[in-house]
């Protein structure tokens, strides 16, 4: 029964790879650009979701990241004439420097207050952006950054964020299933148990939060890719809650959930879009509905609903979660 | 006097009242966040949604009534009068389902709510700017220190300041309902538990805090442009104020507001591009030495 599961489950994968490998050939070129799009969505949704969803840290303010990878690269690029290869490398670090900062600042503080202080660091990162006209470009952002031949076609920026999408998710798999991961989980459903049985908990936090930064800022570079513009509304805190309602809508306890919450929300936009501008009414509405009716979101209610009895306790048992109000 | 403008140039001191006018409008618009987050311990995101309606509002009545003073007027009585409607809608037909929930849930839930307000009040009013005019007898200014001009309106908003923070300390600590609120904060099952309806007590509570909000947008309508997205900034300004102020502390607000107010008009004089930094950098160093805000939180 599991070993017939798992066949089908590779079977899915293999197909949904090879569909997406040769996608460009089929399908208008703006589909082509919302599907890349759509996947460096998935990646920053995903990231945000690693200490959220699986080590149980409020991270509210996650975009920051996102923008400070995306700026970094493009400032680097437009004002100091770097190659693009090296600063698309300096950029997710910039931005896991930049976490590894914030941390370092908020991890002393649990739940909301740290989820509220990372939003106050990430809305001052976000003014000096915002402000700084002369170097960042201000609210007009930077536009047309020269990209390497290879992805200035829409096909290559395509197969760019295929691939490095396709590596992040598979390294942060890893890190989710390596014991440093269980770890973390551990931490996220009883911290104080974590602290008794000699676990640092703090330092594996800080971790978690460095590996977000990190996969937020490659997600920042993919969309420089994509779209060759980067602005300031890419670190306002409404991109971060948009991010954790695509986390909460794929599922935010299950690892493919974001990216599947990612691509329900990016679809529904430019569905919707084009009949109405009252997109945000109705993203609130699905929203309302998710949080009342669908709390683990859609891929967490299939689990829930197919996987038999003895799976579900593998799988981490979510229904007993209730992060400890302090 | 002359004395005093040798140690502080008078350019400064009308600075420091336009900043203490600006927190006025802060603490009034924070100090109902607090309530709220202190009481029902929800992170109302959809309070600078409310903000917003309230300006809108104010626009609409005063234009109704024919954009004289008696307009604003009336819009100063109506409009929070509307709003705290609204969210009595919102708190019976939602939140009251939610108040068990996590945090993380009941701020999405918030999120969502503001995203369909701010929609909404598209939908009603349009994309355009509205401005409310300022009622006749604040029109002009009075010369203050030097002889500076400073607008008569925000000489009525620093007395309106005074008079909401009475009026809302009276409201928690005198009132039947303000007493039993600070009480089921604490222990939400006891209070239930001698008998009183503690959800229709939360209920009042958050229509309380969100007429604070529509109070803010009308008093703030005639001193900007009343447009989509004022909910926006103003959102996180409140939340880092109640942040920096200690959640559900009431005083705490104010002396945030106060900090974010001044750092805010005097940061433009010092440094005219980054001026709207300050503000944020001066929570980050009150955070940094006090993790949990200035005065004490009611958690």
């Amino acid at each position: 029964m599991v070993k017939a599961k798992k066949g089908v489950g590779v079977a899915i994968w293999i197909g949904a790879i090879l569909l997406l490998l040769v996608l460009p050939l089929f399908i208008a070129r703006f589909y082509v650009y919302m599907a890349a799009i759509i996947m460096l969505f998935g990646l920053l949704a995903t990231s945000n979701n690693f200490p959220l969803g699986f080590g149980g840290i409020y991270q509210f303010h996650h975009a920051v990241f996102y923008g400070v990878g995306a700026y970094t690269t493009a400032v680097m690029v437009t004002k100091f004439g770097y190659p693009f290869w090296v600063s698309a490398i300096a950029g997710p670090l910039m931005s896991a420097f930049i976490s590894l900062v914030m941390g370092l600042i908020c991890i002393r503080l649990s739940k909301l207050y740290f989820g509220m202080l990372q939003i106050s660091l990430g809305s001052l990162i976000w003014v000096i952006v915002y402000r700084w006209y002369s170097f960042t470009g201000g609210d007009d952002g930077i536009h047309g950054i020269t990209l390497p031949d290879v992805l200035s076609s829409y096909s290559g920026a395509y197969y760019f964020t295929l691939i490095v999408t396709g590596l992040c998710l598979y390294c942060m798999y890893r890190i989710i299933k390596s014991p440093y991961g269980i770890v973390l989980q551990g931490i996220r459903d009883n911290p104080v148990r974590s602290e008794m049985v000699g676990v640092n908990v703090r330092l594996h936090q800080l971790l978690a939060l460095v590996i977000a930064g990190f996969f937020a800022g490659v997600a920042g570079i993919l969309f420089v890719v994509v779209d060759n513009t980067v602005f300031p509304d890419m670190l306002f805190w409404a991109l971060s809650m948009e991010t954790i309602i695509m986390c909460l809508l794929g599922g935010w306890l299950t690892f493919m959930g974001p990216m599947l919450g990612a691509a329900v929300i990016m679809a529904l936009r430019t569905f919707v879009s084009a009949y109405t501008v009252y997109w945000a009414l109705v993203l609130g509405i699905i929203m309302v509905l998710v949080i009342f009716f669908l709390p683990n979101g859609i891929l967490g209610w299939f689990t829930g609903k197919f996987s038999s009895r003895t799976e579900r306790v593998e799988e981490h048992e979510f229904k007993n979660i209730r992060p400890e109000t302090d | 006097m002359d004395l005093i403008y040798s140690i502080v140039p008078p350019g400064v001191l009308c600075q420091v009242f336009v900043g203490l006018s600006r927190t006025v409008i802060l603490f009034i618009v924070s100090s109902g966040l607090s309530l709220i987050l202190g009481v029902l311990r929800i992170p109302n995101v959809a309070h600078g949604s409310l903000y917003m309606i309230g300006a809108f509002m104010a626009f609409s009545i005063s234009t109704v009534a024919g954009g004289g003073s008696a307009g604003f007027w009336l819009a100063l009585v109506g409009a929070p009068l509307a709003v705290a409607l609204i969210s009595l809608i919102a708190e019976r037909s939602l939140f009251q389902y939610l108040y068990e929930r996590e945090h993380l849930m009941l701020l999405l839930l918030t999120f969502a709510l503001s995203l369909v307000f701010g929609d909404l009040v598209k939908l009603v009013w349009g994309g355009e700017y509205k401005s409310v005019p300022v009622p006749r007898i604040f029109q002009g200014f009075v010369p203050l220190f030097g002889g500076l001009p400073f607008p008569l309106y925000n000489v009525f908003l620093l007395f309106v300041g005074p008079v909401v923070a009475v009026a809302l300390w009276l409201f928690v600590n005198k009132t039947k309902i303000g007493k039993i609120a600070r009480a089921a904060a604490v222990d939400r099952e006891m209070v239930g538990a001698v008998g009183i309806n503690v959800s229709w007590v939360f209920a009042s509570v958050f229509v309380v805090g969100c007429l604070l909000a529509g109070l803010g947008g009308v008093l703030v309508a005639p001193t900007v442009s009343v447009t989509l997205g004022m909910d926006h900034t103003l959102i996180i300004e409140a939340f880092l104020i109640v942040i920096m102020g200690g959640l559900g502390n009431i005083w705490g607000a104010l002396l945030g507001a106060l900090i974010f107010g001044l750092t805010q008009s005097l940061g433009i004089l010092i440094w005219p591009q980054f001026g709207i930094i300050f503000p944020y950098l001066a929570v980050v160093v009150v955070l940094l030495f006090r993790p949990t805000g200035l005065l004490k939180s009611t958690w």
